[in-house]
């Protein structure tokens, strides 16, 4: 087991650096010119070089890259020689100069509403996509099955832009049960924090639940049918022991990986709900970023939501050696 | 299906319950409905094991005898398939039993040993907890004393090392110790019927000995009765003191094993041996198969449900082999075979490919 853990924290630190290393690759290196984007419509050859200079642009990638990896362990200072340096502290990734502010507090900035989002969602979503999947596969082909399947297909298929517009019209806009959303932490408002959070919430769990669902379900019955849950009928256990203690032990372990994976992924920002309801996220941050191709913000939001997926991958990974015996012996 | 069920098998199972068998099976049908139709998967078999004796069950894929023996274990799902009949284990009646009473004989009084022990085992658990749940299902000991009685039940199926294999996890075994935990685990609760499901033949040729060995050897030790499945013939004349031979979901010929494997009556039972090879004999030019494939359950044949395939059925005079089912019919004491031809005309017949067999290497 410890082995184990060693060589998958070793080829986590390799991913990152691979990641990193083709990040800033792709955005450093790339054609088009990032300094020309600093300056606006009333532009010259001078101001271009000026900023080339001020962003670190002029050094070679290596130095660049160098200099972008040890400020996230000891921070950096951009444009040392003018009169005006900025400092960045570490970890610092970046400093994004149309925003005049570092990268890292911007995200930090983000991080908490993307958080409560996706943490509130992936509550909803595996409580009721598991308890629908387990209900569906117990009751195969009778009408509860039929119903959980169809609603199920029907959120599936629902793209999230669209289920979120009907959302906003009819529950904010037409029946006004709930305001328009306007963030704030939960800390200075809680019931204005889960009156702002329901329908992302409820939009997010939506689509994620209609797969859960069907997954489960597909899981529950396949191991349902599985060898070791005969064995256990043969055993003359209570048929609740032999669903509970046998068959679901075994059927939903890969669906809590998927399910760690998913909320990885929305961890680094829900973009469709984010806009949507006007939540200032790590995906409506990104989005903007985008927008404004602000070079050092997109940078830095890539390689830390990169970051958080592989990290993500350790842990399930690791859960998966603990739920599992048969991964540990490797 | 009315036409086709076993009326005229007076005397096969002893009806009266004083002198019943320990087991018998009266008429027993399981039918799955499928998108294509009904599947008639055992279409009225009876038998009987007396307590104490092996029955081998014996035929192909898809002749129904793991779904006789689910049935018998009552493992079969009641959601999905029809059972009808009688299953009669010790004077008590099975298929009419409530599932909670058949839960209580399940693992305790009939236990069932499966084909592939990897899969059979949980691979979460260890195999002693595995054991000591199989135990504490049915009786309220300790979970100190119910581990000490899995070890010596370990030690006792042959499993070195037992007081540190008792905390592996199956995956951590050979198939032939995973065989032996399975065992282990069947006989746990001294259940008086055993059955094995082809228990042998997803080991090594090797191994399969040696588990036989062991079944025989526990089954004299504990007086179980053993239903043993499986399409083996070769591995029936060492351990089973019945054969019943399975086709299309119905024993076509049923009898002591000497007397089945001296003078087969039955044409698939006939292919059958023929198409084993012995090692006490000289080997034949070539073994001989039977031709074709077993019959889709289901469009089965109007007639002799064999017929296709029977190299003999032109003898029969009139056309009885292609529309009227053969009944299962005593041609000599014990010994049951379901075959339009004459009883003379098939031991004939059983002498003479014996005789080209034996004569084959010459």
């Amino acid at each position: 087991m410890f082995a184990y853990l060693v060589r998958r924290v070793l080829l986590m630190l390799m991913l990152l650096f691979l990641l990193s290393v083709s990040v800033f690759l792709l955005f450093a290196i790339l054609p088009g010119d990032p300094a020309r984007l600093t300056c606006g419509k009333a532009c010259t050859p001078a101001i271009i070089e000026s900023n080339r200079h001020r962003l670190g642009l002029d050094e070679p990638p290596l130095t660049q890259y160098v200099k972008f990896v040890s400020g996230i362990f000891v921070g950096r200072t951009f444009s040392a020689d003018s009169p005006q340096p900025i400092k960045c502290d570490a970890p610092c990734l970046g400093y994004s100069f149309n925003r005049q502010e570092q990268v890292m507090s911007l995200i930090a900035r983000s991080a908490p509403v993307t958080f409560f989002l996706a943490i509130g969602a992936f509550v909803i979503w595996i409580v009721v996509g598991l308890a629908l999947g387990i209900f569906a596969a117990l009751n195969r082909g009778r009408w509860g099955d039929r119903l959980i399947m169809g609603i199920s297909l029907i959120g599936y298929s629902m793209p999230s832009f669209f289920l979120g517009l009907l959302l906003v019209f009819f529950v904010i806009i037409k029946w006004q049960f709930l305001p328009f959303p306007a963030y704030v932490a939960p800390w200075e408002n809680p019931f204005q924090f889960f009156q702002t959070m329901l329908l992302p919430w409820i939009l997010l769990a939506t689509l994620y639940a209609a797969f859960y669902i069907r997954l489960t379900r597909n899981q529950v019955l396949e191991v349902l049918s599985d060898d070791y849950v005969r064995t256990a009928r043969a055993k003359g256990l209570p048929e609740r022991t032999v669903v509970v203690k046998h068959a679901l032990r075994a059927g939903l372990t890969p669906i809590v990986t998927a399910a760690g994976l998913d909320l990885a992924g929305l961890l680094g920002g829900a973009i469709i709900s984010e806009n949507i309801f006007s939540l200032p996220g790590l995906g409506a941050l990104a989005i903007s970023s985008i927008i404004d191709s602000d070079l050092p913000l997109i940078t830095g939001i890539t390689i830390l939501t990169a970051a958080i997926i592989i990290f993500a991958n350790l842990v399930v990974d690791l859960l998966y050696a603990v739920v599992d015996p048969r991964v540990r012996v490797i | 299906m009315t036409a086709t069920s076993e009326e005229p098998l007076s005397g096969m199972p002893i009806v009266g319950s004083a002198d019943r068998p320990f087991l018998s099976v009266n008429d027993l049908h399981v039918t799955f409905p499928t998108e294509d139709g009904l599947v008639q998967a055992v279409d009225g078999v009876s038998l009987s094991v007396e307590r104490g004796k092996t029955l081998a069950i014996v035929g192909e894929s898809g002749s129904g005898k793991s779904v006789t023996a689910q049935a018998i274990m009552g493992l079969v799902n009641r959601k999905s398939a029809t059972v009808t009949g009688e299953i009669w284990l010790d004077g008590q009646e099975l298929i009419n039993l409530p599932q909670r009473e058949v839960q209580e004989l399940m693992g305790m009084e009939i236990a069932m040993i499966f084909q592939d022990p990897m899969s059979s085992l949980h691979p979460f658990y260890r195999i002693g907890d595995q054991i000591v749940e199989a135990i504490r299902a049915h009786r309220s000991i300790g979970k100190a004393a119910a581990r000490r009685e899995t070890l010596e039940m370990l030690q006792h199926v042959g499993i070195p090392a037992a007081e540190r294999r008792i905390d592996a996890y199956p995956h951590q075994l050979s198939g032939g110790m995973r065989q032996r935990v399975m065992i282990a685990m069947a006989l746990i609760n001294s259940p008086q019927l055993l059955i094995a499901d082809e228990p042998t033949t997803a080991l090594d040729v090797t191994v399969q000995a040696q588990i036989l060995e062991l079944i025989a050897r526990l089954q004299g030790e504990f007086g179980t009765t053993v239903i043993l499945i499986t399409h083996d013939l070769g591995i029936v004349a060492d351990v089973a003191d019945d054969v019943a031979v399975m086709y299309g979901g119905r024993i076509v010929e049923l009898a002591s094993t000497t007397t089945l494997y001296d003078l087969p009556e039955m044409p698939y039972t006939l292919g059958l041996l023929s198409s084993v090879p012995r090692m006490d004999q000289k080997l034949p030019e070539r073994l001989d198969p039977i031709r074709g494939n077993p019959p889709s359950p289901i469009r089965l044949p109007k007639g002799c449900v064999f017929q296709p395939r029977c190299d003999y059925w032109q003898r029969v005079p009139g056309e009885a082999c292609l529309t009227v089912r053969p009944d299962l019919l005593e041609s000599d004491p014990d010994h049951w075979v379901r075959c339009h031809l004459k009883v003379e005309e098939r031991k004939q017949i059983a002498r003479d490919v014996k005789q080209i067999l034996a004569g084959g290497g010459e």
